[in-house]
């Protein structure tokens, strides 16, 4: 490639951004571009095609978090799934109370609809994480008020990769009598899910991040649970989420989630034993390296560091031009003056975060891989290090 | 994202580092936003004869510091005082929007060594 003149190899460690769309999920869902077009919703052959299409996807994606087909409500993505669970909740409930709870460190697909609905009048309490990123069911705990109605916590934290204490918070929850969500995009087919070991009434998921296609995710909603939809229509997805099904989108998150339920097992424990290697690697090749997030309760996938005295957007600039895809929690990568919320939440100083660095692994990534990386990113470092004006004599 | 004038300046950065014995050093930035550079000067004859920097920040941090290395060097000190930011990110070939008021400091880290070698002189 043009733009990765030195590069060795193209090594991509980016799929907690997003992943290619397996060859088996594209196969899947080309027929239903052109030749197989129906509308489901339509009483004629055509639609009753699409139809059995989107029932066996329903079939597949409820398979992999162990829940009934019925209970899945197919959405835009992730992105949707949040915000159709946290406000339709909110919405349908607010005669019961006006208080929410979540984290300081969600994903900003929760984190501002909450915002968005404390200007709508809710009461929403934001609670804190430790410094491995691990939110105390306690503090959920001494949260809920009798005029809580939901509690919104993720799985898997998308940064920095720690597990949270789902089943845990869900049985406080349920004790309590609130409802629970909780956002499962980066662990959905990385780890083990059964929403009745979790204890959770709604669960977020999306297709992009596990091999399938982008523009679809999809919404867990316990039987019986009421929610206001969000856009008005059709009497699509159980009159939840109106509009024309994405047949394509969920054929291939269908089949998407089919293979990383059959492949979980196998697949996550060689992805852990890539990621020990590379945290292993880099704690004993740079100096003044931190590791980010939770040392055993670990997403198998994710590695976030941070190099002291650098900066992310500088490291990623260089590891591209080697022909690695990383990303970074700098503000210069998150589009704002501010470095990541959630390495604030943990307590990293702002610069210690602006220099944080995070690699993602996924199905293509093998040893030599990582060994690449091991080798490339240290003179990285080194050189960008000379040119700091920060180092370990001069403190911020 | 960045051009290649830019990336350019990124990777092969001119004048890096800290000069000896400065006649002005000036420091700019906030760690809390990811930018700081550090300028050291020497001044001869009312001339800026050399400049060195270090910078802790993003592409364009780098970048600009590097161009505003090439540009200032020989010039007067009231000449380097006129550059400005803007000047250096046009000198660039531009920056993206997002940068253009973050990451683009160079011009007053020259200007505050300058200041500093005229209160060392007492010309201030």
């Amino acid at each position: 490639m043009s733009s990765q003149p030195n590069a060795q190899k193209l090594v991509y460690l980016d799929h907690s951004a997003t992943t290619p769309v397996r060859p088996e999920v594209l196969a899947a869902m080309l027929p239903y571009f052109a030749g197989k077009f129906g509308n489901p919703s339509s009483v004629h052959a055509w639609g009753d095609e699409a139809r059995k299409a989107i029932d066996d996807g329903r079939e597949k994606v409820s398979s992999l978090i162990g829940a009934s087909p019925d209970e899945v409500i197919f959405t835009s993505g992730g992105t949707e799934a949040d915000n159709l669970a946290i406000r339709g909740v909110a919405h349908a409930r607010k005669a019961y109370g006006n208080h929410l709870i979540t984290s300081q460190i969600e994903h900003h697909a929760v984190l501002h609809t909450f915002e968005a609905l404390q200007k709508e009048g809710f009461r929403v309490t934001f609670v804190p994480c430790d410094k491995h990123g691990l939110i105390d069911p306690d503090d959920i705990r001494r949260a809920i008020t009798k005029d809580t109605i939901l509690i919104s916590i993720m799985h898997g934290q998308n940064e920095v990769g720690t597990i949270e204490p789902i089943g845990e918070i869900g049985e406080i929850a349920r004790s309590h009598g609130v409802l629970f969500h909780s956002d499962a995009v980066q662990s959905a087919g990385k780890v083990p899910i059964s929403v009745g070991d979790l204890n959770v009434d709604l669960l977020t998921l999306s297709s992009h991040k596990i091999y399938g296609p982008k523009g679809v995710g999809g919404l867990f909603v316990r039987k019986g649970l009421r929610l206001a939809p969000q856009a008005t229509g059709g009497a699509h997805e159980n009159r939840l989420r109106a509009g024309t099904e994405n047949v394509p989108g969920i054929v291939g998150f269908g089949e998407a989630c089919r293979l990383a339920k059959a492949e979980l097992p196998e697949e996550s424990k060689r992805l852990i034993e890539l990621r020990d290697k590379l945290i292993a690697g880099f704690l004993r090749e740079i100096p003044d390296v931190d590791l980010n997030g939770h040392p055993i309760l670990r997403l198998p996938h994710n590695v976030n560091i941070s190099v002291k005295y650098l900066e992310g957007e500088a490291m990623l600039l260089n590891l591209d031009r080697m022909g690695v895809a990383a990303s970074s929690g700098s503000a210069c990568t998150s589009g704002s003056l501010e470095p990541s919320h959630v390495l604030l939440a943990m307590g990293l100083s702002h610069e210690t975060a602006h220099g944080s660095l995070r690699f993602s692994l996924g199905s293509s990534n093998t040893a030599e891989d990582i060994d690449y990386v091991l080798e490339i990113l240290p003179p990285i470092v080194k050189k960008l290090r000379s040119m700091s004006a920060f180092g370990p004599g001069s403190s911020f | 994202m960045y051009n290649d004038k830019v990336m350019d300046h990124f990777f092969n950065p001119r004048n890096v580092g800290e000069l000896e014995n400065p006649d002005g050093v000036g420091q700019v930035g906030n760690p809390v936003c990811g930018d700081v550079m550090r300028i050291t000067l020497r001044i001869n004859d009312n001339r800026i004869e050399d400049i060195k920097f270090r910078t802790f920040g993003c592409g364009a941090a780098i970048a600009t510091s590097s161009m505003v290395t090439e540009m200032v060097k020989g010039l007067t000190l009231e000449e380097a005082m006129q550059i400005s930011n803007k000047e250096v990110a046009e000198a660039l070939g531009g920056l993206p929007t997002q940068k253009l008021h973050c990451s683009n400091l160079a011009a007053e880290a020259v200007h505050a060594a300058i200041k500093d070698y005229r209160q060392k002189k007492g010309l201030d």
